[in-house]
């Protein structure tokens, strides 16, 4: 793949944007967070959500589904699978309760099958929106569900990962999943057959440090916050002013932990042309 | 005692740390160093040790009892390194036969900005996946404190004992103060809603023992553990597919809601 360029100079928007994904949805005007343009939203819309800056504005987990697979092939699976309270912690059951009705969904990844230029795939994405695509028992569940049946069914997967983390709220369960993924996607591994995780803006904590960073080929998208601990935490650990571009994508191409970064508006040409590139020809 | 007062106890300096159990339930231990990639991690401690007459993998996570000793191991945070150095030996132990006992005491993996560049989160997901995988048998002992994934990356065993006030929890209760209560003095209300205590995680499934404190550094209470170790490593290597039991006994938590 070739190397592609930006121009854009990321920082970190994990700590700016206080840790809250921005909805995208109405007709409004919209400033681009980097170059501080405003447009209309069809503007950003007809551009796949990016500003002519180069800046990626996050998308929605069906967003971006319908951005990546052949029209009408997406078919959901484990959509029944939601998040409970495993550990009465206080407030949770209300939190959780407003993360599906600002999401719409009922956890924080949507998993199926879907066809990207009619090769088949096992397809997640993450989603900003509830609670910041934090990993509890469900979202653990739903993933390794995933894995589990597209080994079984000789399937790649292609996986969109933004996240704040293990949750909180389901504290050693939560821890878990991150051991429960990583097996998962193992075995999915012994049996020869591809895992592409594409890093979205932001991927950090427990994700990182489990499926996030087990994929096959690793792609990110341009000026995404990728990391474990959360930069202002680093900060106050170390007392030391944080490098220009500490925790972005291209700071992570530059140390050698992801493959590629692709734009937007090239990722579903990336995913295919890697998909027909894993055909078995021995 | 309340769930706070046992994080206060699992953090004493005065505690056991790895090295005291490796050198007393151990009858020789020979250390090994680096990851042979970039460098040796002293926050992680690893080598061969004999356990009766069996060989073992032992890895620790060691906090250091003096100020130059807590210095000299990072106060027990790991960097990408230290996980490398842990991985490089298990994957040792897998090829000589070697069970793998290791023991557990972080407040979570080195936040540093070098750490960072260098694949924290890389370091633990590869440790988490190459463990699940070990053919050997593995036991987990969490002798202080389990903070996170820095914890878990050495902790996908076969059996995870835990000390009696070790605690093993998804986030430090001060940090889950400060971003759920905004005030980090809250600690102790976090601490009991996290269910971070031993008795917690054994009714969680995540234990599967609660090691008695009673005579804790002595070499009665080593003697014991020691024996239990050597007990349980036996039973354990008497079953076949341990990846395949491992994998299911971390499938196994939590199902969501269907």
């Amino acid at each position: 793949m070739r190397e592609i360029r930006f121009p854009y100079q990321p920082h970190n928007r994990l700590e700016a944007e206080g840790r809250t994904a921005e909805p995208l949805h109405g007709e409004a005007e919209k400033t681009c967070p980097n170059c501080h343009v405003t447009m209309k939203e069809g503007f950003f819309r007809s551009r796949g959500w990016t500003c002519s800056c180069g800046y990626h504005f996050r998308l929605g987990a069906r967003q971006r589904i319908a951005m990546i697979a052949d029209k009408g092939s997406f078919q959901e699976l484990f959509e029944g699978i939601g998040c409970r309270d495993p550990l009465a912690f206080p407030g949770y059951g209300e939190k959780a309760a407003k993360a599906r009705a600002v999401s719409g969904e009922r956890e924080s990844v949507i998993t199926g099958t879907a066809c990207i230029d009619g090769m088949p795939c096992a397809l997640f994405a993450m989603e900003a929106g509830f609670m910041m695509g934090s990993m509890g028992t469900a979202c653990g569940e739903k993933i390794a569900r995933l894995f589990e049946y597209a080994a079984g069914s000789g399937l790649p997967v292609i996986g969109f990962t933004v996240s704040g983390g293990a949750r909180m709220q389901e504290g050693l369960l939560s821890l878990m999943q991150m051991a429960k993924t990583s097996g998962a996607v193992r075995r999915h591994s012994r049996q020869g057959l591809l895992y592409i995780a594409v890093l979205t803006d932001p991927t950090t904590g427990g994700v990182t440090a489990s499926f996030a960073m087990e994929g096959d080929i690793i792609l990110a998208e341009p000026g995404a916050t990728i990391g474990f601990a959360g930069a202002r935490v680093v900060a106050q650990t170390t007392r030391q002013p944080l490098p220009k571009g500490f925790q972005s994508a291209e700071s992570l191409l530059e140390h050698g932990f992801i493959d590629a970064i692709v734009p937007r508006a090239m990722m579903r040409k990336a995913l295919s042309s890697l998909l027909a590139m894993h055909r078995r020809v021995i | 005692m309340d769930a706070y007062s046992r994080v206060r106890t699992a953090r004493q300096t005065a505690r056991p740390t790895a090295y005291d159990y490796i050198s007393s339930c151990f009858s020789s231990f020979m250390e090994l160093h680096g990851d042979r990639c970039y460098g040796d991690d002293r926050a992680i401690i690893g080598g061969i040790a004999m356990l009766d007459d069996m060989p073992v993998t032992a890895i620790g996570i060691e906090k250091g009892h003096t100020a130059a000793e807590r210095v000299e191991h990072s106060f027990g945070s790991p960097e990408p390194e230290g996980y490398r150095k842990a991985l490089r030996l298990m994957r040792q132990a897998a090829k000589f036969r070697r069970p793998v006992i290791t023991f557990v005491d972080t407040a979570g993996a080195y936040c540093g900005i070098g750490a960072e560049e260098r694949g924290q989160g890389a370091a633990i997901a590869e440790s988490l996946m190459e463990m699940m995988e070990l053919p050997v048998p593995a036991i987990a002992v969490l002798i202080g404190e389990g903070g996170s994934g820095g914890a878990l990356a050495l902790a996908v065993a076969d059996r995870v004992w835990m000390l009696e006030n070790a605690v093993y929890s998804v986030i430090s209760p001060e940090g889950c103060a400060s971003i759920l209560y905004k005030d980090p003095a809250m600690a102790d209300i976090a601490a009991e809603n996290l269910r971070l205590t031993a008795a917690d995680a054994l009714s969680l499934g995540v234990c599967e023992r609660v090691i008695s404190e009673e005579g804790i550094g002595t070499d009665a209470f080593y003697g014991r553990l020691a024996a239990e170790l050597a007990g349980e490593i036996r039973r354990l290597a008497a079953e076949d597919d341990l990846p395949g039991r491992r994998y299911k006994r971390f499938r196994a938590f939590g199902s969501g809601d269907e």
